[in-house]
């Protein structure tokens, strides 16, 4: 494992881009230096691999401060770059909140500290979450860490009022807010997809209108105000139809679809076994259909992964008393692959958008999502596309083990991850080394 | 395999039984005849018929043993076999349980164990159509329609009419 | 069988057969003075009650010490301890104790399965209700009464309407019945208000009717379930009045009945609101047969899953 520092040049040679050019690309500090067949410092071989731009997640749970048994910002990092990642958002469900200044800039400098990608703080809408009153959102703007991505997420802002005012008031710097739709007294105590699975099961039902009234009301709300807002964890068929009809009538809305809504169904409840306990709920094949499609046509503009641990005990028990959450971050390129690209439903080009362009847009990030040119930020992740790798729920980066893909065999490995120059994975292994 | 028995000697076998339960119980007025299931309770009802046919109404019903069987966990469970006590019952009764082979008296034990329950016989009496030896526990039968001297690695097979379309005793396996 | 009992779907037809007659045959055997068998002897059964429930916890006691197993009595009202705890930590103590079989009665949806697929325990798990998702023995119990009304039919249910009236939505009691009086071949009408029917029943091989009047003439069996107070603070009816006046079992509804049908309710009653008391002790009602049935029915499915070599014993 040889250590690569930041003042290293180096050339990853052979390797190809998204769209099926092979060539070399030479980083030098945390530019790029060169992409063409000049070759310089050390030579990292990458032929039959793909040089993409590092991929971009919106929707992390990093759990720092507050519940840091299952996660922290420096143990998130690492299974954050495990995935290719070299930006992630911290959501601000913490404890405590994320509703002032000092706790958005503590998560900031923890993501420096780390040092493995950047971390980018999301700040609450509402103080303490409970929808009442807006946190200081200006504050959280005008600090070190420069929120720009708003919100409640883990909770609804469900008071029509409140959403407006928060709509409106990050206009004043270009802030969005990302709304968690599900209203909350039609999900009192829900624990799957109301559906016919729920009928059999037993099991309170989460129904796709609680999540569907809310991303319709808040689209027109929007548009009144004329703000951006943005739409997390898209589910439901109902829902895809929503945001095309706004982007159809020009409405600044966004959208995010996470990678196991686009797999998993509510059929796999069935068993009772928590590790598929999430919300919103897994729902029915119609809606993973109308998702993927919806992903592809550019409906929904990213992926995002919604990665949320938990410690085993709150996913080994009976189902409703289990915490809702799965692991995201190291298989999220492997599952859009499996759903989107192998299924010949996007291209990897299109991949690289919705995974690293659209996200760093989205949030502002602009040393992100910037497709691989010369001069540009070294922020870039090199897939196997082809090899396989079987997910071990003992053997993730994340401290915690949620993860409801275990066992199964995911086509695309990442081998390389490079943030801002440094590797920081090399070979799937994790190097040690950070960006100072 | 040899057939030991065939029709004829069967119903013989049955007659003399029957003779010698009348011998035995002067008069039949509190005899009660309990087959064992299944074949036990086919030869329980051949002798009530016998008996019915030299003047004598016996009542006759079957005793099912499988829930006192000592041997219950080497098998995955057995289903039951019906229970049907006559008129009258048994209380105070002369019991005459009927089963096809007598062999281990593990199977015998357990109808006592079974009659207990049901309740207070007077006596209980036992009539087999085979006699096997081996016997790993102390009991014996009353009323014995052939003795089959076997080895413990042979079988005997029971084959009656009623149930299997033919009257046959035959020993299986090697000597 | 299977060697766990956690809905009526782990059962064939033959399974359910099996079931009704064996109790039918204990039910012979055990009309005599001691009443017990040394079946079970050497077996302990633990009855692992999260929820208050002294009537099946009793019944399943009663049955178990009938065959001689030996009872350990677990009643764990798990609020107050922290979740997840509860259920593993208890099962690895039973382990250590060497249950033979666990009863579970809890009241999240689904614990008997995570108990039985989690690996913490080896023994035998019988679901005694989880949550509102199933109890099966209340079905074998509902299902051999029944049987047993109509001796005729030989336990074959095809062509006989049976109705199960009331609170569809959070009933196990009802979901166990769908899957088994529909496995037996007889036609299940639900009768409900909207509210109270699940999304997704009409998946369900039943007929469903918003309305008891309209067709209560046809029924051979009535089920009634019992209404939870506690459901009207959700809207789901306006008040016990009109939920009674609309789907109660009164007196102008029983002489409506066939003269041959039956009425059913699994306990407890809400005497006066879902069935009148003179439903409940008509000549047509079963109800006390059922609780006597379902000690039967319990010895039966204890018999069954550990009468003879369990799963891991030699054979």
């Amino acid at each position: 494992m040889s250590k690569i520092s930041t003042n290293d040049v180096y050339t990853l040679k052979g390797v190809s881009l998204a769209d099926g050019t092979v060539l070399n690309i030479v980083i030098s500090g945390s530019t790029i230096a060169s992409l063409g067949s000049e070759s310089d410092g050390e030579i990292i071989d990458c032929t039959g691999l793909m040089a993409l731009p590092g991929f971009v997640d919106l929707h992390t749970h990093l759990r720092e401060p507050g519940k840091e048994d299952s996660e922290t910002v420096l143990t998130g990092s690492r299974a954050a770059v495990v995935g290719g990642y070299t930006a992630i958002s911290a959501m601000a469900n913490t404890s405590p909140v994320a509703d002032t200044a000092g706790v958005v800039e503590q998560v900031f400098r923890l993501g420096k500290e780390a040092g493995l990608c950047e971390v980018f703080p999301i700040g609450a809408v509402t103080v303490g979450l409970l929808g009442e009153r807006l946190s200081e959102i200006g504050a959280m703007a005008e600090s070190a860490a420069a929120v720009r991505v708003f919100s409640d997420d883990g909770k609804c802002v469900s008071d029509p009022l409140v959403m407006r005012r928060a709509l409106e008031y990050v206009k004043s710097f270009g802030g969005i807010i990302a709304q968690h739709a599900q209203d909350p007294r039609l999900t009192e105590n829900s624990q799957m997809n109301e559906g016919e699975v729920s009928s059999r099961l037993g099991l309170a039902g989460w129904p796709a209108v609680a999540e569907e009234a809310i991303i319709a009301r808040d689209i027109l709300l929007a548009d009144h105000v004329k703000s951006r807002l943005h739409i997390c964890h898209l589910t439901t068929r109902g829902g895809v139809e929503l945001v095309r009809w706004a982007k159809s009538q020009g409405i600044n809305v966004t959208a995010e679809v996470t990678p196991h809504h686009l797999l998993l169904t509510d059929e796999l409840v069935e068993s009772y076994d928590p590790i598929y306990k999430v919300n919103p709920p897994l729902r029915t094949q119609a809606d993973v259909l109308a998702l993927r499609e919806g992903l592809a046509d550019g409906t929904i503009d990213i992926v995002a992964t919604d990665h949320a641990p938990h410690p085993t005990e709150d996913k080994e028990c009976e189902w409703s008393a289990a915490a809702f959450g799965m692991l995201g971050l190291e298989t999220a390129l492997s599952v859009v692959v499996k759903t989107m690209v192998e299924t010949g439903a996007i291209t990897w080009s299109k991949l690289v958008e919705v995974m690293s362009i659209n996200p760093a847009k989205i949030g502002g990030y602009d040393r992100q999502g910037k497709p691989l040119q010369v001069g540009g930020p070294a922020n870039i992740v090199v897939v196997n596309p082809t090899a396989e790798w079987i997910v071990d729920r003992g053997h993730m980066a994340s401290k915690s083990r949620n993860t409801p893909f275990h066992g199964m065999t995911l086509p695309t490995k990442v081998l390389h991850t490079i943030f801002e120059g440094v590797f920081v994975l090399k070979d799937a292994e994790l190097t040690g080394a950070k960006h100072e | 395999m040899s057939a030991v028995l065939e029709t004829a000697d069967i119903d013989r076998a049955l007659k003399r039984i029957s003779h010698e339960i009348i011998e035995r119980n002067q008069g039949l007025t509190s005899v009660v005849l309990l087959g064992i299931p299944t074949r036990g309770a086919f030869l329980a009802q051949r002798i009530a018929d016998i008996l019915k046919e030299l003047g004598s109404q016996v009542p006759v019903g079957t005793l099912d043993i499988t829930l006192h069987r000592d041997d219950l966990r080497l098998r995955p469970p057995r289903p039951l076999l019906p229970t049907l006590l006559p008129v009258g019952g048994i209380e105070g009764k002369d019991v005459v349980l009927v089963d096809d082979v007598l062999f281990s008296g593990r199977t015998i034990r357990a109808a006592l164990d079974a009659l207990g329950e049901l309740g207070r016989p007077k006596t209980v009496q036992l009539a087999v159509l085979v006699d096997r030896g081996h016997r790993e526990l102390p009991i014996r039968a009353d009323y014995v329609g052939k003795n089959l001297p076997t080895s413990s690695k042979e079988s005997v097979k029971v084959s009656l009419l009623e149930i299997d379309n033919v009257d046959r005793v035959e020993i299986l396996g090697e000597r | 069988m299977k060697n766990h009992l956690l809905s009526i779907n782990d059962l064939t037809k033959e399974d359910v057969l099996s079931i009704i007659s064996t109790a039918a045959e204990l039910e012979k055997i055990t009309e005599g003075p001691t009443k017990k068998l040394p079946t079970l002897r050497g077996r302990t059964i633990v009855n692992l009650f999260f929820e208050d429930s002294t009537r099946t916890r009793i019944s399943f006691e009663t049955a178990a010490k009938r065959l001689s197993a030996d009872v350990i009595n677990f009643s764990a009202k798990g609020s107050s301890v922290s979740k997840g705890e509860s259920l593993k930590d208890t099962a690895q103590t039973l382990q250590a104790m060497g249950a033979d079989a666990v009863v579970i009665r809890h009241g999240s949806s689904g614990a008997a399965q995570r108990l039985a697929d989690s690996g913490w325990i080896s023994a035998t798990v019988i679901n005694a209700g989880d949550g509102t998702h199933e109890h099966p023995t209340q079905a074998l119990l509902d299902a051999f009464t029944i049987a047993k009304r109509f001796p005729e039919r030989k336990a074959d249910f095809t062509g006989l309407r049976i109705a199960i009236v009331g609170d569809i939505l959070h009933s196990r009691v009802a979901r166990s019945n769908v899957l088994l009086l529909t496995k037996l071949g007889a036609q299940v009408t639900l009768v409900a208000p909207p509210t109270l029917l699940p999304v997704g029943v009409e998946s369900w091989p039943v007929r469903i009717s918003y309305e008891l009047d309209s067709e209560l003439e046809q029924f051979d069996v009535v089920m009634m379930l019992r209404i939870q107070l506690e459901r009207m603070t959700n809207f789901y009816f306006p008040n016990e009045r009109e939920y009674s006046r609309r789907y109660g079992l009164n007196e102008d509804r029983l002489l409506r009945m066939k003269k041959e049908a039956i009425v059913m309710h699994p306990g407890p009653m809400n005497r006066g609101l879902e069935i009148s008391a003179a439903s409940a002790d008509s000549s047509r009602s079963v109800i006390v047969d059922q609780v006597g049935n379902g000690v039967l029915t319990r010895m039966a499915v204890l018999y069954l899953l550990l009468g003879g070599a369990t799963l891991g014993e030699v054979s």
